[in-house]
């Protein structure tokens, strides 16, 4: 019955594809999720008004932001393959898709944490320097916790984006369900191949939706 | 002990500047609640927050234990805000952290260790009366418990004052009364030393020991409450006072009452203190031959005793009624005679 549907499906090609893909996915995001904070927190507090405002900091880490944001994806890639090389010593699989997926995702997740931040009640940071607090002291337990549902919902959107990165990232090799789907599929025209890759990609991102709604709404006490 | 001296603030802008607070210098001494009383602009609102720099000073001395906040650098200024206290018109809780959580937070910031911060903890919880609300969060509380969460936090590294911004104008009459009469025991209490401000005279008296009035950055008046309510100088006083007595807003239904004959007068009657208590009417109409026709009054208790006003209209022959009049002047209530406008 599956042989007849899925003729050129081999499973343990499919297997190997998907943990890779989850691979790209969970160390990107994870790594997506610390710069991303680091870079937002950055634009955030160099703010006009903020707590450590400074607008030069805050107009060259804005323009680093904005750059590589406005580079496609693919393109990206491409550029980066002499620096993954240098850092990763291999342009092909998994590993040497991590370095564009993380400088490709992380400024567009600062722009994310940047709104999440100044969505925090600036009556509340009020106060905690009206106890006293010390600046890092109003990050850790004021900001990030504060704004913490938006962080999630923030990481999930971009950990969907990631997901579709990771795909982009197959057709130059890295792995993966989209070098599957790409290789063994489109240029073989196997066209079921493809399409199983397809599903499998999209219960992927269902489950990382899922995972995101959930603990943002787990985190919200408002 | 407070003594604030030559405070100002100016906000300038491009095209102006503004003086905020304006060369204002009051003394508070310690365990006294003192109460600042303005019109939204009045620049009440950057006076308090001037207090514990949450707004720099253009000028002037805080002087709080020896120390001169306004000349303070940033890390002896985080210390000092430990023992400085305050409480926000909208609370400002962490909806992150449970009721428990959010009063342990300045105890985490003075840092204290975990145990001790603990049973601190459970002792605020009982003085503001939250007992079993200690896991939730502030969204599962009403506006009266949330500023409740908001005092215990703002006593928990043991301030030496407490500043109030607007604390119950956020509420609703009643639960603005239970806020206010948990701030006058914790002020008894502790001994705390307690500065707020309000836009709401009846705030005033019933907390207040001493008041300021502010207008435009200055204050126009300050003192004990009760003179300022009884004698009150400057036009904003007298509108504020007569927040708290409708019926001053009611004098033309005396209208009626008030004629040329001179066997009736019109007066009002100022009770002050003590002597809001006596049955002076009965007194006078006993020992006088006057017939004394009341028309309206009230009476209201504030902090340093209560101040009643009283209409009553006195009808007699008109040697007789000046005679009634001394005697209540000589008893120590004020008399003011009405006449047509």
């Amino acid at each position: 019955m599956f042989n007849d549907i899925f003729p050129n499906v081999q499973m343990d090609q499919m297997w190997v594809a998907t943990y890779e893909t989850f691979y790209m996915t969970i160390i990107s995001i994870i790594a997506t999720f610390i710069f991303g904070i680091i870079l937002g927190l950055l634009l955030y507090l160099t703010d006009r008004g903020n707590l450590w405002a400074n607008s030069t900091l805050n107009g060259i880490t804005a323009s680093v932001v904005n750059i590589f944001r406005a580079i496609p994806f693919i393109i990206l890639i491409l550029l980066l393959i002499p620096f993954t090389d240098f850092l990763m010593g291999t342009i092909r699989g998994p590993n040497a898709a991590l370095p564009a997926l993380i400088i490709g995702a992380a400024p567009f997740y600062a722009r994310l944490v940047e709104i999440a931040l100044k969505e925090v009640d600036k009556g509340v940071i009020e106060a905690a320097q009206a106890m006293g607090a010390k600046a890092h002291t109003i990050i850790f337990k004021v900001l990030l916790p504060e704004s913490m549902p938006a962080l999630i919902s923030g990481i999930t959107v971009t950990a969907i984006a990631l997901i579709s990165y990771t795909a982009m990232a197959g057709v130059i090799g890295a792995g993966g369900l989209g070098d599957l789907a790409y290789m063994q599929g489109f240029q073989r025209r196997n066209f079921d191949v493809v399409f199983l890759c397809t599903v499998f990609i999209v219960v992927i991102v269902f489950i990382f939706q899922f995972l995101g709604d959930w603990s943002s709404r787990k985190v919200d006490h408002r | 002990m407070i003594s604030i001296k030559n405070l100002s603030k100016v906000f300038k802008t491009k095209d102006q500047t503004v003086n905020a607070v304006d060369d204002v210098s009051i003394d508070i001494p310690k365990g006294e609640i003192f109460g600042v009383i303005g019109y939204s602009g009045a620049g009440k609102s950057t006076f308090i927050r001037l207090i514990n720099r949450l707004e720099d000073p253009s000028e002037g001395e805080i002087i709080l234990d020896d120390q001169d906040i306004a000349a303070l650098r940033k890390e002896p200024l985080r210390k000092k805000r430990q023992k400085i206290g305050m409480i926000f018109q909208h609370f400002n809780l962490l909806w992150s952290r449970t009721v428990f959580e959010n009063i342990a937070f300045p105890l985490e910031i003075a840092g204290v260790p975990k145990r001790d911060r603990d049973e601190k903890v459970q002792e605020l919880i009982d003085l503001v009366g939250l007992k079993g609300r200690e896991n939730s969060y502030p969204s599962q509380l009403s506006g009266g418990q949330k500023q409740r969460v908001g005092i215990a936090r703002a006593l928990a590294n043991d301030p030496t004052v407490l500043l109030c911004d607007e604390a119950t104008s956020a509420l609703d009459p009643e639960t603005t009364d239970d806020i206010l009469d948990l701030l006058v025991s914790i002020n008894e209490k502790l001994n705390l030393t307690i500065i707020l401000i309000t836009h709401e005279m009846h705030v005033i008296q019933k907390v207040c020991h001493r008041v300021a009035v502010m207008e435009q950055g200055q204050v126009v008046e300050q003192g004990e409450v009760l003179n300022v309510f009884v004698k009150p100088q400057s036009k904003t006083t007298k509108r504020f006072v007569q927040q708290l007595s409708p019926l001053e807003h009611q004098i033309d239904r005396l209208d009626e009452f008030i004629t040329d004959d001179q066997q009736s007068e019109v007066v009002k009657l100022h009770f002050i203190g003590n002597n809001a208590k006596r049955a002076l009417i009965s007194e006078v109409s006993k020992q006088l031959d006057v017939a004394i026709n009341i028309l309206q009054g009230s009476i209201s208790p504030t902090q340093e005793g209560a101040y009643g006003t009283l209409y009553v209209e006195i009808k007699g022959e008109p040697t007789v009624i000046q005679e009634a009049i001394q005697y209540i002047e000589a008893s120590g209530v004020e008399v003011e005679v009405l006449k047509h406008v």
